[in-house]
């Protein structure tokens, strides 16, 4: 069937801001899929409220608009855009929500908009609990026995005919939310209750417990003629009863038979032609470990973080053949991308094995229980691939830049057998340390897997690792020994450690025996067909595929045959089969041909920036593709290292080669030997890849942009200092500490209150500010947790109005696209603040000094590219708090709302281009006519436990952005962006410390204006008296009931404002207050600033109409 | 214990023995399942085969209740990985024990990726596998490059007939080296089915009056069948409703005046596109076979292409015009693979009068 010649303009709604449970994977699938859909010839209008995406670039759709998803601003887009037709399907859930939510209400039919890619009814089939049981009942696929409910009664009814435990899951919630599992009634009353709050309809599933099942999950796709198949089926090494979002996952499936295999991917094809679903769609089961019984645990109509992961471990692009298949194509017309030969109507075969872990943030939320749930936790995750499951495990592992790269990683040597089995019983995310313990104590596998359900195979491949350690540890380092643990995917440092040697001994050794890593190739079908795309991943032991030497003309350079090389051949087996020469040629430079200039053309190494983490998300991605198009238009050849299979960076066909690889120094040296890059590019993928410079630079990789010696210069206290005193920029005073005595020593002679906070960090983990001595002694501990190789800083505390710059430089001119301003005073991370761009309280002086100060620190910095710099504004006085010569958080915001383009413009710089040159003004951008406020988007109420009060260190785990004619305007859709819809009940709580009261005198006004009624605790209830304000007070939580928790939990509730006192006491009032609240769905103001914000936007709400949608490809200020 | 494969083209893989240290030579054809190797290594089709498994980690979960037929008819096993211990519900025991037990040798620890690759580009070629260090390359490959295959379809057939009770309709199955799941399918469906050796003779069929006539799949090239091609010359001019597959789909076609040539490299695996060019919907379909009907030779009219695969264009199945005849070149029996032609039995059942 050929494309459906009436879509001729597509609504495409994107996922909105990063929370838990809806990450990066969105962008990913958008934009292929709106690559997809260009590509077509079809016109598209995009809308996503989150600016830090690629997917909202005016390069990947026709209409741009980066406005919040809410039904009422998309009806006012399809007003204005009239799109024939509306793809819901690669927004995640909250872009499904959307569709489902516009169709229903009729207003699609009413304006001849036809949805695609799926139908109203196949969304309400797999979505609504009750009708996806029916439809599984219909079709005999077996669901567990299961009732919908609306109430708590009805719940511990049901539950009493089952028995406990139960699981419960809410409907309409995404990764999750307000799910659990319930083992007796109180625990059944109090996730239940909450899950119906938090469900759009007020449903959730009660449902029989199958934890401990194994859980499979299969990705199918279908077209509109009914042919399906399926991509890629994946086993959670994490039974059921863990987030398949927060479980260890392998594809294919290793421990089903084919019996199995075949039985469940009946079942889901079955499900996908029932539901009559054209694209693609997720289906998770779960199968009894000892017979073949299976439940379908749930169905995913849409594009998923499943099948981000199933994409990039297949090579199959799902986004994009769904994109195809909703105007109308059948899979067998659309083809292959991978091998260009074959067609999308064909299944994958893996001829290597693929792993993917979480990456948990509780390293920023250090009091958040660590417990793995129903409810999913992880911000991001990685994913590796190996020719063996250990190997790939292993590369999994130091992939996650946690400070681990082996089993031992973890340290539970001190645990007893019975401890260690008291502890395999904890589910989290540090259990398949506590197995590796295990085993080294003589734990039987059978009791392993007695205690916490994970198959006998898992356990032998984690005991296949601890065998080896102990090998490295007992025996003579032979070579045979040595290449045993190198294809395990043993790093060097651990093999060293292990035997007691170098690490450079141990890469010699492997040298010296040819034990280099060889590249294959992601084919889709296991060889069976020459593939044209260059996608990679390193294993031991084989031949190598991936010849960058043969597809470069300076092959003379590096080949090892012909003697001109000066150590050696970089790849040593690549040409060791005497009849793989012409076999290889033919392979790996299928684009010569194609690529015009792919001889002789420079070859640029991009680092990316691995998994998504609070304070390094998905804005790194943007800049890693954006820097990687420029360069391949400046004729570059272009190598992308990256590690996240959300990403649009692992796409592979954003550069000219993928290497799906840990960004480790040994692991890029690999590449680095292989691929000989003219250089690399570490200033876009975050701290991540700044952290390889030096290592990069060791390997003769020259460092293009800003050089390595002056990236240190700004993070080094003494050269900076040095720096600032030369070009005359003020700064707060401050030292440089390694021990809290030290610490306390700089505090004191500076005075309290300090920020503190380790050097070569981003988001600013481990930040404090910190009152007294015994603060410092805390926090200092948290830092010195993680060995630190540089000192940690200490620096007086300066409250003012905090701005940010981001601006290229070429050496001897800046451009600064515009200045930011944050709405919260400095103490709150500038990633978790509100940010206004054009700042709009500071004067033109501070402007100027502003601009002035950007220049001179980035001619003292000799920055080529891109330079970040935040400052302090006191009045006219304008202090530095630190500076970043590289990409930072806001660039892509900056980028959008201003139209100028200043990754691409860095990259140009860094070739050797001028600003002047490029046309370019230089100094500040002229402001815009209108303002973008950046939100900060938490996902507070998915991690139990988790402080959430603001501070110097970044929680927020994504943005969206508010764009209009007015600040009123902006920032009224920038909290809409953000999902705060008040006002519904106009209640309020408000308890603020001492310092804050009497700004809670203005704040308590407006919004007493607004109709709300306040409710205060003791000592804020009798100030706001004092001063007016009719607030009721409220009893403590440790008070007789009715007290706070009463009310917050009685759910009439819209607002907490709490300033908590300093200090990481859990059992405050004011914690359990704000936890409670989060966890009730209710908005939680932390900082008075934002308190201001909040009521400014609510006023503008009580008298704005439609809004001024503005269509951010159009945007352009020079 | 060192092992070393060779192929005819001069590369030698060194890896670890499995199973039976003995040295054998044999065709060398790779497989893409990702599961079913138990199923692969006791199908009768790869009589006379060496079969790499391009997924790379085998034996994960032992030797299960799933064997295709009585044994392993594999010449040789070649892998990358054999897992140290297997893990499933139903699991029997080891890969490594049951190669040994069946005297079948292998080789484990290879880059089956670069080997893959050869017989991709170079075709399949043949190839020993020894664990004698001290091979002569020069004499191995003058032995690799006389060796043929022969006739193995009289190697795997049943040596007597028999007969699975059932109340539906009476289908002949003749054992080209069937797998049981063909039989099977047809079970399930109600059929009484009674299983002949290759050289039953025609007449001996055809005198116990079927309602249907199946032909199973087997190994080997189908022009060696000379025999058993006249004999189904004669089923098909009977009239009888016939479903053939895979070598029974070539033999049927070659009893009606079509050719077959060898494919560089075959089709082995389990996610073949095919086709169905009357309905045009695309189904994922198991598949084994070397040979392919070239059916430009048919008589005009006499047949009509009824599934083509979607990767290559290769004929995948033939609608007869004239009698009652239906043949597919790929496994609807699946076993292993996907189920999603397992229709084409009900098919059958309804080409014989249906299921009353």
């Amino acid at each position: 069937m050929p494309k459906n010649p009436e879509i001729k303009k597509v609504l495409v709604i994107g996922s909105g801001p990063i929370v838990i449970g809806q990450a990066a994977e969105f962008d990913y699938a958008g934009t292929q899929a709106c690559r997809s859909l260009k590509e077509e010839g079809v016109e598209v209008v995009l809308v996503n409220s989150n600016p830090a995406t690629i997917m909202t670039d005016k390069n990947i759709a026709d209409k741009v608009y980066i406005e919040p998803l809410t039904a009422g601003v998309l009806e006012q887009i399809i007003r204005k855009e009239k799109p024939d037709s509306l793809l819901p399907t690669l927004g995640g859930q909250a872009g499904l929500n959307l569709g489902m939510e516009l169709a229903e209400s009729g207003f699609l039919d009413r304006h001849g908009v036809k949805l695609i890619g799926t139908t109203a009814e196949t969304i309400f089939k797999a979505e609504d609990r009750q009708a996806f049981k029916d439809t599984m009942e219909k079709i005999g696929e077996p669901c567990a026995p299961s009732l919908v409910v609306h109430n708590v009664e009805d719940g511990i009814a049901f539950t009493n005919t089952i028995g406990y435990p139960v699981v419960l899951r809410p409907a309409y919630t995404l990764g999750g939310s307000g799910g659990g599992i319930a083992r007796n009634e109180t625990e059944l009353m109090e996730i239940l209750a909450n899950g119906l709050r938090l469900s759009r309809v007020g449903e959730v599933l009660v449902e029989r417990c199958i934890a401990g099942w194994k859980e499979i999950e299969y990705e199918v796709m279908r077209d509109g003629a009914g042919n399906c198949i399926t991509v890629c089926n994946m086993e959670n090494i994490d039974p059921v009863g863990v987030h398949t979002g927060d479980s260890i996952v392998v594809a294919p499936s290793q421990t089903l038979g084919d019996k199995e295999y075949q039985m469940l991917r009946t079942s889901a094809l079955n499900i996908i032609s029932e539901l009559n679903i054209t694209g693609g769609c997720n289906v998770q089961y779960a199968l009894h470990p000892t017979s073949f019984e299976y439940c379908v645990i749930e169905v995913n109509p849409r594009v998923s973080r499943s099948s981000a992961l199933a994409s990039k471990a297949t090579g199959y692009p799902i986004a994009k053949v769904a994109a195809k298949i909703a105007l109308g194509y059948t899979l067998d017309e659309i083809k292959n991308a991978i091998t260009g030969k074959t067609y999308a109507s064909f299944e994958p075969m893996l001829d290597y094995c693929v792993v993917k872990i979480p990456r948990l943030p509780f390293d920023k939320f250090i009091t958040a229980k660590r417990s793995l749930t129903t409810q999913m936790k992880a911000t991001g995750e990685v994913m590796s691939i190996c020719t063996n499951f250990e190997g790939a495990l292993m590369k999994a592992i130091r992939s996650l830049e946690q400070h681990v790269d082996s089993m031992m990683g973890y340290d539970f040597t001190g645990l007893s057998q019975e401890e260690l089995k008291k502890r395999l019983e904890k589910v989290d995310d540090r259990r398949i340390w506590v197995i590796a313990e295990a085993l080294r104590k003589g734990i039987s596998y059978e009791e392993i897997h007695e205690i916490t359900s994970i198959d006998l195979w898992f356990i032998d491949k984690i005991a296949i690792l601890v065998e080896m350690e102990e090998r490295l540890k007992q025996e003579e380092l032979t070579v045979e020994l040595l290449k045993e643990a190198k294809r395990l995917e043993f790093p060097d440092n651990v093999i060293a450690a292990l035997a007691g040697k170098q690490e450079t001994e141990i890469r010699d050794m492997r040298y010296a025996n040819g034990i280099t890593a060889a590249f294959k190739m992601v084919d889709t079908c296991a060889a069976e067909f020459a593939a044209e795309t260059p996608y990679y991943y390193s294993c031991f032991g084989s031949e190598n595929e991936a010849a960058g030497v043969l597809c470069s003309a300076r092959s003379s350079d590096v080949c090892p045959k012909n003697g001109t090389s000066e150590d050696g051949c970089p790849n040593d087996s690549c040409l060791e089969n005497g009849n793989s020469e012409t076999r290889l040629s033919s392979d790996v430079c299928p684009g010569n041909g194609e690529r015009p200039g792919a001889v002789g053309r420079k070859k640029v190494l991009v680092l990316g920036s691995g998994p998504i983490r609070i304070g390094q998300g998905i804005e790194f991605d943007y800049c890693c593709v954006h820097c990687t198009w420029a360069f391949a238009k400046e004729g570059y050849e272009t190598i992308i290292v990256n590690n996240n299979p959300e990403t649009v960076s692992t796409d592979f066909d954003i550069a000219d080669k993928l290497y799906f690889e840990p960004l480790t120094p040994e692991d890029v040296e690999s590449i680095v030997r292989l691929e000989r890059p003219d250089g690399a590019v570490v200033q876009f993928g975050g701290q991540t890849a700044i952290k390889l410079t030096e290592s990069l630079m060791k390997m003769g990789v020259p460092i293009l942009g800003t050089k390595a010696e002056d990236v240190d210069a700004a993070e080094d206290r003494e050269l900076f200092d040095k720096i600032l005193e030369e070009t005359k920029i003020p700064r707060a005073a401050g030292g440089t500490v390694f021990t809290a005595k030290e610490a306390k020593e700089v505090a004191n002679r500076l005075g309290y209150p300090v920020l503190v906070r380790p050097s070569y960090v981003l988001g600013g983990q481990g930040m404090q500010i910190a009152y007294s001595d015994g603060e410092i002694e805390e926090f200092m501990e948290i830092i010195n947790r993680i060995a630190q190789d540089h000192p940690i800083l200490v620096d007086k505390y300066l409250q003012g109005k905090e701005i940010e710059v981001d601006a290229v430089c070429d050496g001897t001119d800046i451009l600064i696209p515009g200045i930011m301003e944050h709405i919260e005073r400095t103490g709150v991370h500038s990633g978790d603040s509100i940010s206004v761009y054009p700042a709009p309280t500071i004067s033109k002086e501070v402007k100027e000094k502003i601009v002035e100060y950007t220049r001179r620190l980035a001619r003292a910095l000799h920055v080529i590219g891109l330079i970040n710099i935040q400052f302090i504004a006191m009045e006219d006085d304008v202090y530095v708090i630190e500076v970043n010569p590289r990409s930072s958080r806001t660039v892509p915001y900056i980028s959008k709302v201003t139209g100028i383009p200043i990754v691409d413009l860095a990259a140009k710089v860094i070739i050797g281009n001028t600003l002047k040159g490029m046309g370019y003004p230089t100094g500040l951008a002229p402001e815009a006519e209108y303002v973008a406020i950046k939100m900060p988007v938490f996902s507070f109420e998915k991690l139990r436990g988790a402080e959430i009060s603001l501070g110097p260190e970044m929680k927020s785990t994504g943005e969206c952005l508010g764009i209009g004619k007015t600040f009123d305007e902006a920032l009224y859709k920038a909290f809409l962006g953000a999902g705060i819809q008040l006002p519904k009940y106009k209640q309020m709580i408000m308890t603020v410390k001492d310092a804050d009261k009497p700004e809670s005198v203005g704040v308590a006004k407006r919004f007493e204006a607004l109709g709300y009624k306040i409710y205060a605790t003791r000592s804020t209830a009798k100030y706001l008296k004092q001063n007016g304000i009719n607030a009721r007070r409220i009893n403590k939580i440790s008070q007789e009931s009715p007290n706070v928790m009463d009310l917050i939990l009685g759910h009439k509730i819209d607002l907490v404002i709490d300033t908590p006192t300093q200090g990481r006491d859990k059992n405050r009032d004011g914690f359990l207050i704000r936890r409670n609240a989060i966890e009730t769905g209710v908005y939680c103001i932390t900082a008075m600033d934002t308190a201001y914000a909040l009521a400014e936007s609510l006023e503008h709400a009580s008298v704005s109409g439609e809004l001024n949608l503005i269509d951010i490809a159009k945007v352009k200020n020079i | 214990m060192k092992a070393f494969l060779i192929l005819e083209d001069g590369t030698v893989f060194e890896g670890t023995s499995i199973g039976s240290a003995r040295e054998v030579i044999s065709e060398i054809v790779f497989n893409t399942s990702m599961t079913g190797y138990l199923e692969v290594f006791t199908d009768p089709s790869y009589a006379g085969q060496a079969v790499v498994m391009t997924y790379p980690l085998i034996g994960n979960y032992g030797i299960t209740p799933d064997m295709e037929s009585t044994r392993p008819w594999i010449d040789g096993c070649i892998v990358r990985e054999l897992s140290r211990i297997p893990s499933n519900f139903r699991c029997q025991g080891t890969i490594q024990d049951f190669l040994k037990n069946h005297d079948i040798p292998g080789i484990a620890g290879i880059d089956t990726r670069a080997l893959t690759k050869i017989l991709r580009e170079k075709g399949t070629m043949n190839g020993m596998i020894t664990t004698n260090e001290n091979y002569q390359i020069e004499e191995v490959i003058s032995k690799l490059k006389a060796y043929r295959t022969g006739n193995v379809v009289d190697q795997v057939t049943c040596q007597t007939a028999s007969l699975l009770k059932g109340k539906g309709k009476r289908v002949a199955l003749l054992d080209l080296g069937a797998k049981k799941n063909i039989a099977k399918s047809l079970q399930q469906r109600g059929c009484e089915v009674t299983i002949y050796p290759a050289r039953t003779l025609a007449e001996e069929i055809l005198g116990e009056n079927p309602d249907g006539i199946m032909l199973s799949n087997g190994p080997g090239d189908p022009k060696e069948c000379k025999e058993i091609i006249q004999e189904i010359q004669k089923l098909y001019a009977s009239g009888t409703p016939v479903f053939a597959i895979c070598l029974g789909h070539q033999l049927m076609a070659l009893a009606n005046g079509a050719d077959t040539y060898k494919m560089k490299y075959g089709h082995r695996g389990g996610n073949h596109p095919v086709k169905d060019l009357e309905t045009g919907r695309v189904y994922i379909s198991s598949q084994n076979h070397g040979y392919v009907v070239d059916a430009d030779k048919l008589a005009p009219g006499l047949a009509v292409s009824a599934f083509v695969n979607v990767n290559d264009g290769t004929n995948e199945g033939l609608r007869y015009t004239e009698k009652p005849v239906f043949t597919v070149q790929f496994h609807p029996e699946a076993c292993p693979g996907p189920q999603d032609s397992s229709y084409l039995f009900d098919k059958f059942i309804e080409m014989m009068g249906g299921n009353q």
